[in-house]
C-alpha cells in the first residue's frame, strides 16, 4: 500500500491526541485554569490536526459531511461520528476544568472512552480489509490502541503507565510483524486463484494491460523501499519503545521527558510508514507483484 | 445506502471466454470511448502524449503465460472489469452511500455527486476494478453500460455493454446470470465457468470460461520413415557430403 504522508501523519498524531484526551478524561491528571487550557490545546492540536491532515487525501473534502451517514456498515463513517462526539464531549469537560475549575466526571469518562473509540474505529478501517491480509488481524486494533494509550500517557507525563504500556507495545509490535509476514501466504490468494488458471499450470504475468502506470499501481503496489524494512523495524523499536522507556527510567526532568516524547513520535512515524509500505494488497497479483 | 440489498433475482453480468479472447484491447477502447462521454465524469488521462502516460480505465486486458508441467506454455489474454459481486465489499465500506448495488438487477454503481474520493472502496475490491479519477477526484468503475442496456433510443442490437458489442472475437457475453435458463447461464454450465479469487468471498456475478485444452500432436507420422535424419554412423555418400560441406568456411560443424 502506498504510504501517503497525510495518512501517516493522521494516524500518528491523532492517535497521540486522542490518547492524551483519554487520560485527561479519566482524571489521571486533573489540571485546572490555564494549565488545563494548555493541556487541552495540545491534545486538540494533535487530534484535530491529524484529522485535518487525513482529509488531504480526499478527492472531494468539501463533501465530507456526507461521510457521517453510513455508520451501519462503514467503519470510516463510524470513525467520523465517534470523532465528532468525542471532541464535543471532551470540549465540554475541558471547559469545565478551564473556566469553572470543576471536573464534570461523566463527560470526562464518556469523552475519554469515545476518544479510544475513535482510535479503535480507525484501526478497524484497516483490519476489515480482506484484500490486505497483513492488516486483517486482531493485532491491528490492539496496536492502534496500545500506541494511543502509551503515547497519550507519555504526553501526559504519566511515567509508570507509559513505561509499562510502551514495553507491552514493543513486544506486541514484534509479534504483529512476525505473524504478519506470513499472513499473505496463509490467506491463500495467489496468481493461480486470481486468474483461475492454476489448473493448467504455473501462472506468470506476461504483459501488463498498459505501458505506463495507473491508479491501482500507485495506490496498492508499493515495493520501493521495502528492502530497508528490516533496518527500519529495528529503528522503530528503538525509537518508539526502547529509548523512551530508558529515558523515563533515567530521570524525570522536563528536557528528558521531551526527548522521550520526540523519540517516540519519530519511532511511531516510522512504524506507520512500515504499516503501509509493507502491507500487500491482493490486486498486486494481477500484475505479478506483491 | 451502502447496506447491500437482499440478493436480486436478476443478476446482470458478463461472461468472458478466455479461450477466444485474442487480446486485441478493442473492448478497452470501446469502454473508454462510451463511458468517457456518457454516465458521470469523463475518464481522464494524464500526460497522454508523453512517456509517462496514465489514465482511468474501467476495463483492462492483462496477458498471462501459463506453464503446464508438461508441454508448451500457453499465452492467455485476460480482460478484467468490475464483476458486480453479490457480496460486494466495495459497497459496505463506503462512508457516504455513494457506492451502491442496485436491488433490481445487481449492478454496482457509484453516485458521483455523493463520492468524497476517499478511495476505500478501491481498497476493498480485490480485483482492482475501481480507479479514482485523477482529474475529477471521484471513483470510477464499470457501470455495465447501464445507459446502453436499457436505452430505448438505441437500436435493439446496441442495447448491450460497449465492450460486448465491440469484441471482434465473440469473447464477451452479456446476460442475466440469475436466470438458469439464460444463454449466459447455459454457457457457464457447459464450459465450467469459474469465479476469480473465490476465497475472498465476494461472490462475483461475472464468470470466466477456461481456455479449452490444447490438442496433443500425435507422434506418428506416415512420412517419418522416409525422412529419417542423415546417418550418423559415418559411411557412404551422405557422410562424405556432410563432411565436405562442413569443411567449407561458414559451414555447419
Ligand atoms: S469487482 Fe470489485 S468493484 Fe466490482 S463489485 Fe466486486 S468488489 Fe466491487
Ligand atoms: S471513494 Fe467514493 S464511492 Fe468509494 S468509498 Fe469513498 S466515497 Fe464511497
Ligand atoms: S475485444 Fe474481445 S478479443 Fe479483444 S481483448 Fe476484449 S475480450 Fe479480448
Amino acid at each position: 500500500m502506498h504510504p501517503a504522508p497525510s495518512v501517516i501523519i493522521f494516524n500518528t498524531f491523532s492517535g497521540l491526541g486522542f490518547g492524551l484526551l483519554f487520560w485527561l478524561g479519566m482524571g489521571v491528571l486533573v489540571p485546572t485554569g490555564w494549565a488545563a487550557f494548555i493541556w487541552f490545546v495540545i491534545a486538540y492540536l494533535f487530534a484535530v490536526g491529524g484529522l485535518i491532515a487525513s482529509t488531504f487525501h480526499l478527492g472531494h473534502p468539501e463533501r465530507a459531511i456526507k461521510a457521517f451517514s453510513q455508520w451501519k456498515t462503514s467503519w470510516l463513517s463510524r470513525e467520523g461520528i465517534c470523532a465528532v462526539f468525542a471532541l464535543i464531549t471532551m470540549a465540554i469537560y475541558g471547559a469545565g476544568l478551564v473556566f469553572a475549575g470543576t471536573r464534570l466526571g461523566v463527560f470526562g469518562v464518556v469523552g475519554g472512552l469515545a476518544s479510544l473509540g475513535v482510535v479503535f474505529t480507525t484501526s478497524m478501517i484497516y483490519a476489515q480489509m480482506k484484500t490486505v491480509p497483513r492488516w486483517r488481524h486482531w493485532t491491528t486494533p490492539a496496536m492502534y490502541l496500545i500506541l494511543s494509550l502509551s503515547g497519550g500517557a507519555l504526553l501526559a507525563g504519566q511515567i509508570k503507565i507509559a513505561a509499562v504500556l510502551l514495553i507491552v507495545g514493543g513486544v506486541l509490535q514484534i509479534f504483529a510483524w512476525g505473524t504478519g509476514d506470513r499472513r499473505f501466504v496463509e490467506a491463500g490468494t495467489d496468481m493461480e486463484s486470481a486468474t483461475g488458471l492454476g489448473h493448467i499450470g504455473k501462472v506468470r504475468a506476461f504483459e501488463p494491460p498498459h505501458t505506463g502506470t495507473n491508479y491501482l499501481m500507485r495506490e496498492f503496489i508499493h515495493v520501493v523501499g521495502r528492502k530497508h524494512a528490516d533496518q527500519l523495524r529495528i529503528i522503530t523499536i528503538g525509537l518508539a519503545f526502547v529509548l523512551p522507556v530508558v529515558l523515563l527510567l533515567l530521570a524525570s526532568n522536563h528536557l528528558i521527558a521531551a526527548l522521550a516524547v520526540i523519540s517516540h513520535i519519530a519511532g511511531v512515524l516510522a512504524l506507520r510508514w512500515l504499516f503501509f509500505a509493507q502491507a500487500e494488497h491482493v490486486v498486486g497479483l494481477y500484475y505479478g507483484k506483491r | 445506502m451502502t447496506q447491500l440489498p437482499p440478493p436480486s433475482a436478476k443478476k446482470l453480468g458478463l461472461v468472458i471466454d478466455l479461450d477466444t479472447c485474442v487480446g486485441c484491447h478493442a473492448c478497452v477502447v470501446a469502454c473508454k470511448g462510451w463511458n468517457t462521454e456518457n454516465y458521470g465524469a469523463p475518464l481522464s488521462d494524464q500526460n497522454a502524449y508523453s512517456g509517462a502516460a496514465s489514465g482511468t480505465f474501467l476495463n483492462r486486458v492483462h496477458s498471462y503465460e501459463v506453464q503446464p508441467d508438461q508441454g508448451a506454455a500457453q499465452l492467455i489474454h485476460f480482460p478484467k472489469s468490475c464483476l458486480h459481486c453479490e457480496d460486494a465489499p466495495c459497497v459496505t465500506v463506503c462512508p457516504t452511500g455513494a457506492s451502491y448495488k442496485r436491488a433490481e438487477d445487481g449492478i454496482v454503481l457509484v453516485n458521483e455527486s455523493d463520492c468524497i474520493g476517499c478511495g476505500l472502496c478501491a481498497w476493498a475490491c480485490p480485483y482492482g476494478a475501481r480507479e479514482l479519477d485523477a482529474n475529477e477526484g471521484v471513483m470510477k468503475k464499470c457501470t455495465l453500460c447501464v445507459d446502453r442496456i436499457y436505452n430505448e433510443n438505441l437500436p435493439e442490437e446496441d442495447r448491450q455493454p460497449a465492450c460486448v458489442r465491440t469484441c471482434p472475437a465473440g469473447a464477451r457475453h452479456f446476460g442475466d446470470l440469475g436466470d438458469a435458463t439464460s444463454d449466459v447461464s447455459k454457457l457457464v454450465a457447459e464450459r465450467g465457468g469459474f469465479d476469480l479469487m473465490p476465497e475472498q468471498g465476494t461472490k462475483p456475478v461475472n464468470k470466466y470460461l477456461p481456455p479449452r485444452p490444447k490438442d496433443v500432436e500425435p507422434e506418428f507420422d506416415i512420412l517419418a520413415p522416409y525422412l529419417e535424419p542423415v546417418a550418423q554412423d559415418g559411411t557412404g555418400f551422405a557422410h562424405w557430403l556432410d563432411k565436405a560441406l562442413s569443411a567449407l568456411p561458414g559451414g555447419p560443424k
